[in-house]
């Protein structure tokens, strides 16, 4: 079933030029430059207070960079407000889903959300991608942690979006789950999808990311292609001892 | 597009409610105490003042509005779902009109047990009028309501948000209670004087309209940064 968005555009190129964002007097992201293009998996990592979150909210256009610019495609996030939300998924640390409601009712308000031609339809459909067909008219207050996640994903992929954001994606999941979001993600990138993904577990990272930025302080502090050995990278990174940043931006 | 949203938003706020009925109890729980202590207090002998009966309803309104208002904005915050409304490639001003619908919707239904126990208490005719009664208590509980889902969206991540709500909002909605208040007095009078109810049920519509255009007009750029 192809998915109908009221109004979506598409694009081929994420491009954060500069970016910066204040809130009052303390800097939460400070000149973050990158490029992602379509079927790419680009890791923030960091730790807390780093600015990945921050830098998520701004790419989802939650909120407005303070300077520089974002542009998806060749589009502005603020030119194209409403047709850009239907392109972009978002996976938040927090599931966005109502305990309270069951999860085909989550799922089939989001698909009404996007102006899906056939809510209830597309919703089942993503209940079967999450494997979780069987459980459709269950509270999600009864789920797992690692259930709701699924649930999760399915709701922010629910649009087909040509953007997904994901904040903290593993938390919770066990290692059969973990494995699963790799390969699905794997997937979703080799359909096109631009990925952007926020996390501290470095073992899940390692072989997925195309492209790894490492932020400290809200400053990029470095980033790296394709990066083996992402977890001594890290540990160099945050303590000083490497830098890849200009040749990075070089290849840009 | 704009209406299927409203709905959207507002068929999830009553699903939630009928599922967990948090703020229908609680809402009612505080505003059927509140006026118990006013009738304990003030109804002497099985007499009760002249007019008390308007007063007491509207604050019993008022304050368990608060309340609701708080919470409703509460659940939103709690799995981040306010972001994922925001996030949803539709027009903003419509998810406010669904969470205020929802609202009044709550209201309502605390309104139709609040105004019998008020009546039989305060021995008050509200039943009289009840056409009457209906639009002066929707007006103003829209107008109430329409401030009060603004600031409650708005201070959903503060910290002090449970203080600063009713900061905020009786200042500015005081003149509707006053409004409600005086409407409703008009109503319990002998003799129905429909020059005063209209005057003050057009007031109240008015204090709607230009809450519900201000609060249009400023829903979007408050939720965005």
């Amino acid at each position: 079933m192809t998915p109908q968005i009221s109004l979506p555009i598409d694009f081929d190129e994420l491009t954060v030029e500069d970016v910066s964002r204040h809130f009052g007097r303390r800097r939460a992201v400070a000149r973050v430059t990158f490029r992602a293009a379509r079927g790419t998996i680009v890791g923030l990592l960091g730790p807390n207070g780093a600015g990945k979150s921050t830098l998520l909210s701004m790419l989802a256009t939650l909120l407005r960079p303070s300077s520089g610019r974002i542009r998806y495609g060749p589009h502005e996030s603020t030119a194209r407000g409403i047709s850009l939300r239907g392109s972009i998924g978002v996976l938040g640390h927090d599931l966005f889903l109502y305990p309270e409601l069951t999860a085909m009712e989550n799922l089939e308000f989001v698909a009404g959300l996007y102006a899906l031609q056939e809510p209830a339809v597309a919703a089942a459909a993503a209940l079967d991608r999450a494997g979780l067909a069987h459980r459709a008219t269950d509270p999600v207050s009864s789920f797992s942690r690692g259930m709701r996640q699924r649930v999760a994903l399915e709701r922010a992929l629910i649009h087909g979006p040509r953007l997904l954001l994901l904040d903290e994606p593993f938390t919770g999941l066990d290692d059969a789950s973990a494995v699963g979001l790799v390969t699905r993600l794997r997937a979703l990138r080799d359909n096109g999808t631009i990925i952007v993904v926020a996390t501290h577990d470095l073992d899940l990272a390692e072989g997925l990311l195309d492209r790894a930025i490492f932020l400290r302080d809200g400053r990029m502090a470095a980033a790296a292609d394709r990066p083996d050995g992402l977890r001594s990278m890290y540990r160099d990174v945050m303590t000083g001892s490497h830098n890849t940043l200009d040749q990075t931006r070089a290849e840009g | 597009m704009f209406a299927r949203v409203v709905w959207l938003v507002l068929r999830k706020d009553l699903m939630v409610e009928v599922r967990s009925l948090e703020i229908a109890y609680t809402t009612l729980f505080f505003a059927v105490s509140c006026v118990l202590v006013f009738a304990f207090a003030l109804v002497r002998d099985g007499r009760a003042p002249e007019d008390g009966a308007a007063g007491i309803l509207w604050i019993s309104i008022a304050f368990s509005g608060t309340l609701a208002l708080g919470r409703a904005f509460e659940r939103e915050r709690q799995s981040e779902t306010l972001r994922a409304l925001l996030l949803a490639p539709v027009a903003r001003p419509a998810i406010y009109v669904g969470k205020l619908l929802g609202i009044v919707a709550l209201l309502a239904v605390g309104e139709i047990v609040l105004v019998p126990l008020v009546a039989l208490l305060f021995q008050a005719p509200l039943l009289d009028r009840p056409v009457w009664l209906a639009a002066v208590l929707l007006s103003g509980t829209l107008g109430f309501s329409a401030v009060g889902t603004l600031f409650a969206a708005m201070l959903v991540r503060a910290r002090t948000r449970d203080v600063l709500l009713p900061v905020l909002l009786y200042p500015i909605t005081v003149p509707v209670i006053i409004a409600g208040v005086r409407a409703t007095a008009a109503l319990l009078e002998p003799e129905l004087d429909a020059e005063i109810v209209r005057f003050w049920l057009a007031l109240l519509v008015c204090f709607d309209v230009v809450f519900v255009t201000l609060a249009l007009w400023t829903f979007e750029p408050v939720m965005t940064d």
